[in-house]
């Protein structure tokens, strides 16, 4: 069928809009987010492997359970005696940078939209759009604005990653009992006041789901980054598809799931255990 | 009496409507629609009707209706948890109606403290951090705030729980903390909604009790919301009774039980346990004729016997003090002997109570001389009136036939 309605041709235009006016903003976000990525994987690179599995170790003990902390130890020097310790590190920066961002923006968000009907009107259609959306299209326009590199994938696995920490602190806001907030309220507590003593804390463990959720998403799309050369194990990932290296994918595939569980027990134990408290 | 007392808290035309189109609603309400007609024409329910009333300083008032009659509404209209619509609210004088933000929040920090059904306490904080919750908000410092929460958590027998969690305590005891945590700010206006109505039937009624107490030592001016009678007429010195939004009755529960207002407030009470509450001062016959000591000989008692067709008398003294009785076939055989008084006749060793005596505890003092009952003052012995024994049978007749008749059994052998 001939095509009738062109968004496409909007969109399109709205993008190269956006890249001749704003051109000096985007190189400046390009410049210092790379230079933030570079120096937490600068970190993670340095500090010498057996501490940081020892440290993945005692967290995964602390916050999770014995066995947790086996799987770490073995996993992670796994990942390290397959020769893949650095791209891993490289990935493990990208995470933390993007999801450190991506909950910079979604908290306030969730909170907003928990607070205000107009604004949960208007977000949760884009989340719902952000979600859905295939990963891989959100590469263009961050290619487009920030060219390849760490920060265009940071860019995109920004966006995808931040919809369920969205979501997930409006949900845990919502359920704060109407009467704590009555008593909290009867006491002349301010707006202020009830946010962050009593709100934010009785929906601390559903909003560290949400930020659990975010991490593992920010894994996922961290791999398909890969594409437009943010490095790491998505780099490795897709060399081996290139190559039809069954090995090699097997091996960096197997990383990604590897650091992937590591993460996600820790943060889900540690959500566990602060609520428990 | 109760009328020359302060009084704290003034509630003025309040009227408080749910729905959009609240003005129009309200100017409706004041052109004397009904709450139907108000609903059909701008979908806004009443929840408040035109609610007047004045709770004095240190007074333990009721509000008291079914679910869904506005008694909670209107208690969270008083500290504009929910904004009124119409009308004023005045605190110590002040227009609550009329505060600003700030100013709201003041009185909410200072003047008035809340304790909800619920409980609506902190689940990450220890029971100590929930008492002192309130203080923190004001601002207060570490130290200041933990030493008031100890003498709130003292006052209220939670010694020991100080480091728990709520969720370890049980119903009572987190009710206990919400009460604690509405002290800690020393308030002179408590308000509760329902706060026993979640709590077991033993529980709560040791909670009352304890409420009692506590009342007599504080001397709050507590607003306690309920929808059981039988918990208002134990707490509250006076009771509103509510129903759709409408005040049917203000009153003490002795006002309410004998004199009730409406045919709502009537079928309310029909179930109520009367000879706990029907005391002798409702009971009594006021200002009964007197035999007066040293005016009055035989032949004047005799007198006055005929002319009020009693066959017996109580007898005062100059200053009405009360000294006895004196019984008619007595009073025959003394004026035969023409004694200049009736002091050989007097009957002194009879039932005197004061008005707050229940009927209940008045029935043990139904004896087979078929005494009437008199009613004194506490401290001077001035007498105020008369129960009959007939009429303490009547309320007595409530009770079921077996009590009757045990009673009537005890009566005879005395």
């Amino acid at each position: 069928m001939e095509k009738t309605i062109d968004i496409g041709q909007y969109i399109a235009i709205a993008v190269k809009w956006l890249m001749a006016n704003l051109r000096p903003l985007f190189d400046f976000i390009k410049t210092s987010g790379n230079a933030g990525i570079e120096s937490i994987e600068w970190v993670l690179v340095s500090v010498p492997f057996f501490i940081t599995i020892a440290l993945f170790t005692f967290a995964a003990w602390r916050y999770a359970s014995r066995g947790v902390a086996a799987f770490t130890l073995c996993g992670l020097a796994l990942i390290y005696l397959m020769g893949f310790w650095e791209e891993t590190m490289q990935t493990l920066a990208l995470i933390i940078s993007s999801t450190i961002i991506a909950l910079i923006i979604a908290i306030p968000l969730g909170i907003w939209s928990a607070k205000n009907m107009t604004a949960h009107r208007v977000i949760r259609p884009l989340l719902d759009l952000m979600q859905t959306m295939p990963a891989f299209v959100y590469l263009i326009p961050a290619v487009l604005f920030f060219s390849i590199g760490k920060l265009p994938g940071a860019f995109a696995t920004i966006i995808f990653a931040m919809p369920p920490a969205v979501r997930l602190t409006a949900l845990g806001i919502q359920q704060v009992p109407g009467d704590v907030l009555e008593a909290a309220r009867s006491l002349g507590a301010t707006q202020k006041q009830i946010l962050f003593k009593v709100e934010l804390p009785l929906a601390l463990k559903t909003i560290l789901t949400g930020v659990n959720q975010t991490i593992l998403l920010s894994l996922s799309m961290v791999v398909i980054a890969g594409m437009i050369a943010a490095g790491g194990l998505g780099e490795k990932v897709l060399e081996g598809i290139n190559n039809l290296d069954i090995g090699l994918g097997f091996e960096s595939g197997l990383s990604v799931v590897i650091l992937a569980i590591v993460l996600d027990r820790i943060t889900q134990g540690f959500g566990n255990k602060i609520s428990v408290k | 009496m109760k009328e020359e007392r302060p009084v704290k808290i003034k509630v003025e035309d309040l009227v408080l409507i749910f729905g959009k189109q609240k003005e129009s609603a309200l100017k409706m309400l004041k052109e004397g629609h009904t709450k139907k007609e108000i609903l059909a024409k701008t979908h806004c329910t009443v929840g408040i009707n035109r609610a007047n009333f004045e709770i004095y300083e240190g007074e333990f008032f009721v509000i008291m209706g079914l679910s869904g009659s506005g008694k909670s509404t209107l208690l969270r209209c008083l500290n504009r948890l929910i904004e009124p619509t119409g009308g004023n609210i005045y605190v110590n004088g002040n227009d609550i109606t009329r505060k600003n933000h700030q100013e709201l929040l003041d009185v909410r920090r200072t003047e008035m403290s809340m304790v909800f059904q619920k409980f609506g306490l902190l689940p990450h904080r220890s029971v100590l951090d929930n008492v002192a919750f309130g203080l923190e908000i004001r601002g207060e410092d570490l130290e200041a705030r933990t030493k008031k929460a100890q003498q709130a958590i003292d006052t209220v027998g939670l010694q020991g729980f100080e480091q728990q969690s709520p969720a370890q305590l049980s119903g009572g005891m987190q009710q206990r903390v919400g009460l604690a945590r509405a002290l800690t700010n020393d308030p002179e206006v408590l308000l509760m909604d329902e706060a026993f109505s979640a709590l077991d039937p033993l529980i709560k009624t040791e909670m009352q009790d304890e409420l009692i107490s506590l009342q007599n030592k504080l001397r709050k001016t507590v607003i306690f919301v309920t929808h059981d009678l039988d918990e208002a007429i134990k707490l509250g010195d006076r009771i509103v009774i509510m129903k759709d939004g409408i005040i049917e009755q203000i009153g003490t529960a002795e006002e309410i039980l004998t004199n009730p207002a409406t045919p709502y407030v009537e079928a309310f009470v029909e179930k109520v346990d009367r000879k706990t509450i029907i005391t002798a001062g409702s009971l009594m016959h006021q200002k009964p004729t007197t035999v007066r000591f040293g005016k009055d000989g035989p032949e004047g008692t005799l007198r006055k016997m005929r002319t009020t067709g009693l066959d017996v008398l109580p007898v005062v003294d100059d200053n009405q003090t009360f000294l006895g009785f004196v019984w008619v076939n007595d009073a025959v055989l003394c004026a035969k002997r023409k004694d200049p008084t009736v002091e050989s006749i007097l009957k002194k060793e009879v039932p005197t109570v004061t008005t707050e005596v229940t009927v209940e505890e008045m029935l043990p003092l139904i004896t087979a001389t078929r005494s009437p009952i008199a009613v004194t003052e506490k401290d001077t012995g001035v007498l105020l009136g008369i129960v009959s024994q007939n009429s303490v049978v009547i309320e007595a007749t409530r009770f079921n036939e077996q009590e009757i008749t045990e009673l009537k059994e005890n009566a005879n052998h005395n």
